[in-house]
């Protein structure tokens, strides 16, 4: 122990250089045993990966013997932190690549303005149309039913709740966040389609519609949307509230005027990224809207057809021009959701609360 | 131990439970002069606003309990019908006229595996993120990784699951070769091929799909940890990577387990993606390369088209399956948050 030194300022420390010329004699190892050598099959990808393996072994080493074992392994974590980072930019990096490379193809005036009706597997024709009207009519039904049910449940948890009934409602909001979408498609197969629809139809069966899907999309979006109202209220200062009633206003009129525009851009970024989730949604939609080739504008009548389905059912069939048209849709999908994402998210740092 | 920088709901409701709304002063009256209280109505705009909120509050629980009884009445007649044992059965023949037969135990073991492995692959990955965010990259970077992360979540999971199948299986078809080649006498790597729809495509979309959720909700635990305890490590001499052993890591633990189990409970609901990438048998193998691989989810978007009546209860019967275990995951990881009364961001 003649060489440890107690004080951390006059330790022994690798040259700053060192990482780098580790790098670069990983590499060249890797190259030799991987791309020349063939060991373990060689190849490219695995020429890196054992690159990034010998680096990790190089820098451990040197640094174990020249700084420590302590320092060595604190080099190695901050290694394997920044790889994991690069690690997952690859798919991000991957899904665009893919999505912009395959889904301009069919990018065109006939994608955005003719629906499926008529087109067989020979034709390299037909467009998501009226996928893009039932995705909006969905969508803003959905969120019709959820914002005042949701802003309603924050107000009640934020500004009334007392007790177990406000406890229990807290906590299953948060437990409904994670209700899988598949279970909500089946749980409004199960009540509407099947047990309410049959009364509302002049046949008495039961029909799919576009309604249903809205029905299924409101139970994925209240939760979340009640969940990030609920936190947006209680960042309103409670000066604001004391304010108010000191000047004799109702409890009612001080939320209504006074809570509730201070929380206002909050809750609207919740709704966005809410909006944006149930966009996306294939499985709910996929059980009740029951798809369908042709324009339908009523949510009520008929069946209706969703972005997220028209990428399904495309990605599902024979023909070979329908993986272009699902990449296309999926493409305009993605276009969608990240819009509503970015601009939610822009939105929230001018949010004076935050 | 400091309370967290952020008002949590311990903190913020004895505040306003302290706040005698005017209207709960009783119907007193004016005092003298002036203005007076608004008094106490049983039909005013007070009760009816209040009832407004309590109702679209008990809405949420209202919905799960319907969730429960529909699907549970949905189920029943079909599972009468069965032939088989639910629980045990593997095969799915539900709409065979006179000998109805399925069960879920191929799905339910499916559904696990697939989760379990994705989730050894994404939380390594996920906390090595979480923590570069919080602890090393300069702020500046964190904030605009921490947004690449975000869009990460935002992109739907049919695109996934359609870039899983279009253009991913390439990469996992060649790697599950490779693993076949040199560590084919493990029996999780057994298969000769060909490779096609696999256990470990479905898992690695699936990771990294639930990746983001992970990464955001243990990124927000580790922001929480006391600066005074981080630098009470790096004070006494603490490496970085010590200082994250001995002063982050303990402290955000429930924090952690909670976020993994969310993520869990993700990655055994998810549908699209898995019905686009699992092969859709249902026979259940450890063998992570070979064709094969289903799940209670996406067996369910793949049978519904076809089912007539009791194939649709059967796939509701399923469904409440599902529902039982997520419910069950969630609701023990948001025991584990409420325990110690943790801040978790609204991204779940």
């Amino acid at each position: 122990m003649t060489a440890a030194v107690a004080n951390a300022l006059e330790a022994r420390r690798l040259p700053r250089w060192a990482p780098a010329a580790t790098a670069v004699a990983a590499a060249a190892l890797a190259y030799i045993v991987f791309a020349l050598g063939g060991v373990l099959g060689g190849g490219p990808v695995l020429t890196v990966v054992g690159a990034v393996v010998f680096f990790l072994a190089g820098l451990a080493l040197a640094s174990g013997i020249v700084e420590g074992s302590r320092a060595a392994r604190n080099r190695i974590a901050t290694a394997l932190i920044y790889s994991a980072f690069t690690l997952a930019l690859l798919p991000l990096v991957s899904v665009v690549f893919t999505l912009v490379s395959k889904g301009t193809a069919r990018l065109d005036a006939e994608f955005f303005g003719h629906s499926m009706r008529n087109i067989g597997p020979q034709d390299n024709s037909g467009g998501a149309y009226h996928a893009i009207i039932g995705t909006l009519e969905q969508v803003a039904i959905a969120t019709l039913i959820t914002v005042p049910l949701g802003t309603g449940g924050a107000i009640y948890i934020v500004e009334y709740g007392r007790g177990r009934l406000a406890l229990a409602i807290r906590f299953f909001v948060d437990v409904m966040t994670g209700i899988p979408s598949i279970v909500a498609g089946l749980f409004i197969l199960a009540f509407w389609v099947l047990i309410v629809s049959p009364h509302l139809s002049p046949d008495g069966l039961p029909f799919y519609s576009g309604f249903a899907a809205s029905l299924a999309l409101s139970v994925l979006m209240l939760p979340t949307i009640t969940r990030s109202s609920e936190e947006m209220l209680r960042l309103v200062p409670v000066a604001l509230r004391e304010g108010a009633y000191a000047l004799g206003i109702a409890k009612w009129k001080t939320i209504m005027r006074i809570v509730l525009p201070t929380a206002l851009p909050g809750i609207v970024t919740g709704v966005m990224l809410a909006v944006a989730r149930a966009a996306g949604e294939t499985a709910p939609v996929l059980l009740v809207a029951g798809g369908g080739a042709g324009i339908n504008f009523s949510p009520f009548h008929g069946l209706q057809n969703s972005l997220s389905i028209f990428i399904y059912d495309q990605a599902g069939s024979a023909s070979t021009y329908a993986p272009a048209r699902a990449w296309t849709a999926a493409l305009t999908l993605v276009a969608l959701v990240l819009t509503l994402t970015i601009a939610a998210k822009l939105l929230s740092r001018r949010n004076k609360l935050r | 131990m400091s309370q967290s920088p952020i008002a949590g709901p311990a903190e913020t409701a004895p505040v306003t439970a302290g706040l005698a709304a005017p209207t709960d002063l009783g119907p007193t009256g004016p005092l003298g002069g002036g203005g007076g209280l608004p008094s106490r109505r049983r039909f005013g705009r007070e009760s009816l606003f209040r009832w407004f909120t309590t109702a679209s509050g008990a809405v949420v629980l209202v919905v799960i309990v319907a969730i429960a009884i529909f699907l549970i009445a949905k189920a029943v007649p079909a599972l009468r019908a069965d032939k088989a044992n639910f629980l045990t059965y593997k095969d799915w023949f539900p709409d065979d006229p006179t000998n109805p037969k399925f069960g879920i135990a191929a799905l339910a073991l499916g559904t696990v595996e697939a989760s379990v492995l994705a989730l050894l692959l994404a939380v390594p990955v996920a906390l090595g993120i979480a923590l570069c965010l919080t602890h090393y990259a300069h702020r500046r970077v964190a904030s605009a990784l921490g947004f690449v992360i975000d869009l990460l979540a935002a992109v739907p999971s049919i695109v996934f699951g359609l870039w899983g199948r279009d253009y991913f299986y390439k990469p996992v078809q060649d790697f599950s070769a490779w693993l076949h080649r040199y560590f084919g006498w493990i029996p999780l790597f057994g298969s000769g091929g060909p490779y096609g729809k696999s256990v470990l495509l479905g898992s690695a979309v699936l990771a990294i799909m639930i990746l983001p959720i992970i990464t955001s909700l243990s990124s927000e635990v580790f922001r929480q940890t006391p600066k005074m305890n981080e630098e009470a490590a790096l004070a006494l001499g603490a490496t970085k990577w010590e200082m994250i052993r001995m002063a982050v890591l303990p402290y955000g633990r429930p924090g952690l387990i909670a976020s993994v189990m969310l993520g869990l409970g993700r990655a055994l609901g998810e549908t699209i993606a898995l019905a686009l990438t699992l092969g859709a048998t249902y026979t259940f193998s450890i063998d992570l390369i070979e064709n094969g691989g289903n799940s209670i989810a996406a067996n369910i978007a793949n049978k519904f088209g076809e089912a007539s009546e009791t194939g649709r209860g059967a796939l509701i019967a399923s469904g409440l399956v599902l529902f039982a275990i997520t419910m069950v995951v969630n609701m023990i990881a948001r025991l584990i948050v409420y325990r110690r009364r943790e801040f978790i961001g609204s991204a779940a």
